[in-house]
Parts: C-alpha cells; structure tokens; sequence
C-alpha cells in the first residue's frame, strides 16, 4: 500500500500577516515558510503507520500544489521521513485547484491512502480533502483524530459532538486528520536531513482547470482594545463598563 | 562572500530550536534547581543524530559542518545552556579529537559509539592545581609496555558520570614538561575510576561535573592519541575548536535573555507606558543586539574558517572572550530590564544570567583568550 500526504506551504504560524497596498494579496517579503502544522501531523502518523506495517505500508510520499520556492518546505518533509516527492508546478489558488491537481496525481500514481490536514492555517478553507474524495469518487472520512493501522485493518477515531466515533475503513480513501492523530510533529534528524539531499521530487505541470475564487479584499483584524483594569471595589463602574462600552449586559 | 545560510543548515537551526522549546523548556527551572541531568532529553537528541552531527558519516554521524553545529549549538543554549555544553564537550572536544587524530581503528572502535550517543564524552584536562596553567599536569600516566598504568586527579569534568568515553591528558615524562604529556581514550567504566560528588555549581546545573580519581587504571597502549609525547599540543588544538563551540553556547544564553528583555520591555508599563519607550531601555536593548550580531559574526567567521581548512585559533580565542564577556553583560542587563521579576527564578534571566558566568571561565578563562590573542599579535 501506498500513502500521499498532501502538504501546503503555508506562513510559520508566528508571522506578522501584512498585504499589499490593494489589500488583494499577501505580502510575502520575509515570510518564513512551514508545512501547515495539520498536515505535518498526517505525515508523522503516516510515517509511523509505515514504520509499525511490517512493510505492508511500502511508502510515504508528499504532494505539493505550488511553485519552485515551495521546495524547501517540501525538502523539511522528506528530511522527516517521506520516501519522496510531487509539486505540480502551479501557484495553489483555491481549493477546488489545488484538489484537482491532487487527485490528478493520486489516480496516475495510484496511491491507496491520501491524508490531509483538516485545512490550512493560512486560507483554513477546510475544503481540499473533501473536493479531492469528490474527484477521486473516494469515501472521505473527516476530523480524523486517531488512525490505526492493524495488519492491513484500519480503523480511525472522529471526534464528534460529545465524544469520539469509530470506524473502520478499507482503501482507497481519504483521511482528514486534526489535532491529536499524533503527539507531536517530527522533527527532523541528521540522518534524515543527510538522507533528503537523494530523495526525488518529481515536478509534474498543473492539468487545466479553472479557480473558483477569486479574493476581492483582505481585511486585517481590528488590533485588540487595550485591557481596562476596574478596581475591585468598584463594581458599580465594572457594570457601566460592560453595559455602556463593550454592551454585553 | 556570502550571508545566506543553507536550507540544510536552516533545517538543523529550527530543528534544534523546535526541540528546545518542546523537549527542554517544560522542565528547565525544576532541572536547575535540583540539579537533575536531562536523562530523557540527551536520548531523544541522540536519536535526533546530534550527538554526531559532524561525525562523518562512515562512521555514523551526520558529516554536517561547523556552521550548522553552532547555529545548533546556539538554539540548545538559548533554552538550556546546561545541555548544550553535554553537547559541546562531546562534539568539539571528544569526538572531533578522535575523528581528526585517531588511527583508523581508534576511528572504527570508538565513533560509531560516540554518534550514535550511546557513549557521551567527556574531556580530562584541568586537575585541582592546573587549570589555566595545562602545563602542569600531575596525573601521571606511567609507560608499562603493552599498556599506561594512571594514577592522579582532575577535576570539574563535564558528563564525568553519565558520559561513557572519556579523553585522559596526562604526563608521561615530567622531567620533558609539557612535551612529554599524552591523551588516551579511556572507558569510563575502567577499574580504579572513581568520582567525587556532584559539584553544587552556580550554574549548568543540569550537567553532571565531578572530580575523577584515578587508582593504577590501566589503559592499553593502543589508546594512546597521536606519538608520544602529543597530548599537551593535541588538547590545545582542541580547545581551539571547543572555544568556538563554546562561544556559541555563550551567545544562545545571551540570545536567550534578550529575547526575554525585548518581549517584557515592551510589555512592562512604567511612568505610563511600555519601559522601551524608554530611552535607558531602548539603548540597552541596542546596545546588546549590537553585541549579539557581532559575537554571532565571529563564531561563524570561525565555524566558516574551521569548515575551509584554514587556521583559526585566533579568531576562536577572539570569539570565545567576547562572547563570553558579552553574555555575562546581556543577561545582567536583561536582569536589569526585569526588574524585581528578573531577580527571581520563574522568569529565566536569573538562570541566564548564572549560566552566563561559566562562559568566561571554561575551556581558557577570559584572561587566558587574551593571552592566546595579544601573543598572536606580538609574536615576531
Ligand atoms: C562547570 C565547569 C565545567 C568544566 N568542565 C571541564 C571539563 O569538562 N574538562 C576540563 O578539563 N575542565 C573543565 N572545567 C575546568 C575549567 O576549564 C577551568 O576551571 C578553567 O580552565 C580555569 O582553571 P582554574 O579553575 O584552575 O582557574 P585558575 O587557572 O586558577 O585561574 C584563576 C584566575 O586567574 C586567572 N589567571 C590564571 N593565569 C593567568 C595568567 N597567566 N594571566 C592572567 N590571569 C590568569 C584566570 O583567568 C582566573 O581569573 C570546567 C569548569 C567548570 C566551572
């Protein structure tokens, strides 16, 4: 069997967001660039699966929707353990683009597994795992918080309201992961980092499709008010704070 | 001339900084105060392979160079200056000894250990009464034929008890001083090795340092570095490079507090706004990145010379004393930007600052790197 685990390249989290004069795109100059953190979180349990498989799992590999500058991300990924790699070389524009670029490669390569964050923590759209299952005419399991692998029977965990679902599933299909699908993310280790410089990441060219969005404005979050301290005896101007200025009571 | 870091040497930077603040932050204050080794973390970094970053890989290690190994160096530090210097005597000190002055089969038996961190190392050299003074080593390492009978003391040695391969410099033939000192590789588990208690230490809290007595341990001929009589010059090509790990070190302390004292500052209100409003803060504040980028320049002006193959026991000498020096003056004045919370443990300067200290004193005291520079100098 064989694993994808989709990957964006998304601002490290701690980024000061800025954009351009139009307010249409964002302003990249001196961004740091990360794999977003959910996705990271699908290829360290991808990678674990293949490790505990006995080999039933062959590998793991990393696809990327995006362009050349996109490759030191995806170099992070295969120094933390995947086997190799796939960027179709075209900028990610929406979801509905970048899961048809997905699935395009899935199919030619017939992967069995496909993982991918839940969303993005730059556009959290939360979209691409779903349209990709659409595509691919895959079942799609979603918000996938544990993922077992027992001799080839797999069994995952949703969080739903109140509590956790549990399913089994057999291949091929989707898995949309969130936070606790494993403990931490990997960090890389020499051997791995020693190890990515051979490891291929094959470029293939966007098939044609169209976006369906377009982003007229962004618009940056109003700068949070400062704190106002009230003392403790005064309760009687806590109350007009809250009634008058901030008209929660 | 070129600025940029590698993508590889980037990767290793976050690296260590990711598992820093995951692994080593939790429980550094709890650590410091009660002297515990960082049993747990010292695994995970083996496994990480940083116990053999440099390590050639034949020898199983991960054959990265000196500027990814600082730029490492410094992130561990930043957090944990106490684990760093483990790491710093290991790869400087012991294993780059070995690797760079063993034989083949030195090499063979004893690296693949050493990067695989399941022998950390730990180096031999100062002794109650010689410690700037190396010259005068009292331990004795008598010459019996087939194998070195030793018999003597050193002392404050990093990773003494939970490193496993040590590196012993010893006198073989006092009436030659200094040119009839030798180094051996030595198993910490040798007959006749026994340790004094744990050094209560103002700082590196969390590294194991003890005194290591030796009683008619024999160590056998083939663990002898170099010719006869190479130890006093092997140990000082040593700490040539040690210094500019050790620099490092004293730059990640210093990074660390500064970080922290430009965070508070810009949270701290007095007088009716943030304290870098300022303008004693906001100076200090530059006068410290100033110090900060210039220390940096010199360690991988250093790591950069190492990496080429040309001489750098100047610079490293250079470095090392203005590093030092200049991380005992950030973490005071990343103290001083705290305040009263400054002074007390839960807000970290306090420790920095107590870390700090050691930079200017081991591996050639400040004095000592001035020496080392104004001699360069003068000489011819
Ligand atoms: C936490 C810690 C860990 C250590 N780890 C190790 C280790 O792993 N292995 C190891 O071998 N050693 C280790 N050391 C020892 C360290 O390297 C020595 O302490 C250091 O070299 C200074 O020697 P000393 O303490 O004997 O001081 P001294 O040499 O007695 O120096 C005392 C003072 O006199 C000054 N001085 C000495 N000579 C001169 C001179 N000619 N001109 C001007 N000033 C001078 C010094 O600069 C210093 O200020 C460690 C020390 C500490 C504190």
């Amino acid at each position: 069997m064989k694993i994808l685990v989709c990957m964006g390249n998304v601002p490290d989290t701690t980024t000061k967001i800025r954009f351009d004069s139009e307010m249409k795109k964002l302003d990249t100059n001196g961004v740091q660039w990360v794999i977003n953190p959910w996705d990271e979180l699908a290829l360290t349990r991808a990678l674990e699966i293949k490790e505990q498989s006995g080999g039933k799992i062959e590998k793991v590999s990393v696809i990327n929707i995006g362009k050349a500058d996109a490759e030191p991300t995806i170099r992070k990924a295969l120094a933390i353990g995947a086997d190799d790699a796939y960027r179709v070389d075209a900028d990610p524009t929406d979801s509905y683009f970048i899961a048809a670029q997905i699935a395009e490669v899935a199919k030619a390569e017939s992967f069995d597994i496909i993982m991918c964050g839940i969303e993005s923590s730059d556009f959290n759209d939360a979209a691409v795992g779903s349209m990709l299952a659409e595509f691919l005419d895959y079942p799609s399991v979603s918000a996938v918080s544990s993922f077992e692998f027992n001799d080839g029977n797999i069994s995952l965990k949703r969080d739903i309201d109140g509590g956790k679902e549990t399913i089994s599933v057999s291949a091929p299909f989707v898995a949309i992961v969130q936070k606790g699908i494993c403990i931490n993310p990997r960090i890389p280790a020499m051997r791995g980092i020693m190890m990515a410089r051979t490891k291929p990441i094959k470029v293939t060219d966007p098939v044609a499709t169209d976006s369906l969005i377009e982003a007229l404005t962004f618009d940056l979050p109003v700068s949070k008010a400062a704190c106002k301290m009230v003392d403790a005896d005064n309760t009687d101007k806590l109350i007009e704070l809250l009634h008058g200025e901030a008209k929660v009571l | 001339m070129n600025f940029e870091f590698t993508e590889e040497q980037l990767m290793i930077k976050q690296a260590a900084r990711d598992f820093a603040v995951r692994e080593l932050l939790p429980d550094i204050l709890e650590r410091d105060a009660k002297c515990i080794y960082p049993e747990r973390q010292v695994k995970m970094l083996a496994e990480l392979g940083f116990f053999g970053i440099m390590i050639d890989p034949q020898y199983g290690g991960g054959g990265m160079d000196s500027i990814s190994y600082v730029l490492a160096l410094e992130e561990i530090a930043k957090i944990d200056a106490a684990t760093a210097v483990i790491l710093a005597v290991h790869n400087s000190l012991t294993a780059y000894g070995i690797e760079h002055y063993g034989t083949e089969d030195q090499k063979q038996k004893f690296l693949p250990s050493l990067a695989s961190g399941e022998k950390i190392g730990a180096f031999l050299l100062s002794e109650p009464e010689a410690g700037s003074d190396a010259t005068s080593q009292k331990t004795i390492a008598e010459d019996k034929g087939d194998y070195y009978l030793i018999n003597g003391t050193k002392n404050w040695i990093t990773s003494a008890d939970h490193g496993g391969l040590y590196i012993l410099i010893a006198q073989t033939y006092p009436e030659k001083k200094h040119k009839g000192i030798n180094a051996f590789i030595v198993d910490r588990n040798s007959p006749g090795i026994t340790l004094g208690p744990h050094e209560d230490k103002m700082g590196m809290r969390s590294s194991d340092t003890h005194s290591v007595m030796f009683t008619d341990v024999k160590v056998p001929k083939e663990n002898r570095i170099g010719e006869d009589g190479f130890g006093f010059s092997f140990a000082m090509k040593l700490l040539d490079g040690g210094r500019i790990g050790i620099a490092a070190q004293a730059i990640g302390i210093a990074g660390g507090a500064f970080d922290l004292a430009l965070k508070y500052s810009k949270e701290r209100k007095a007088f009716g706004t943030e304290i870098c409003n300022h303008q004693a803060i906001a100076f200090k504040l530059a006068d410290m990145a100033v110090k900060l980028e210039n220390g940096r320049n010199l360690i991988l002006k250093c790591a950069w010379l190492k990496d080429q193959g040309k001489p750098y026991s100047l610079e490293s000498a250079m470095a090392k004393q203005y590093c030092g020096d200049s991380a005992m003056e950030i973490t005071t004045e990343a103290v001083q930007i705290h305040g009263g919370y400054g002074y007390v443990k839960e807000y970290h300067v306090e420790r920095l600052m107590r870390e700090a200290k050691v930079t200017q004193i081991y591996e050639g005291t400040s004095e000592i790197q001035k020496i080392v520079i104004s001699r360069t100098l003068l000489k011819d």
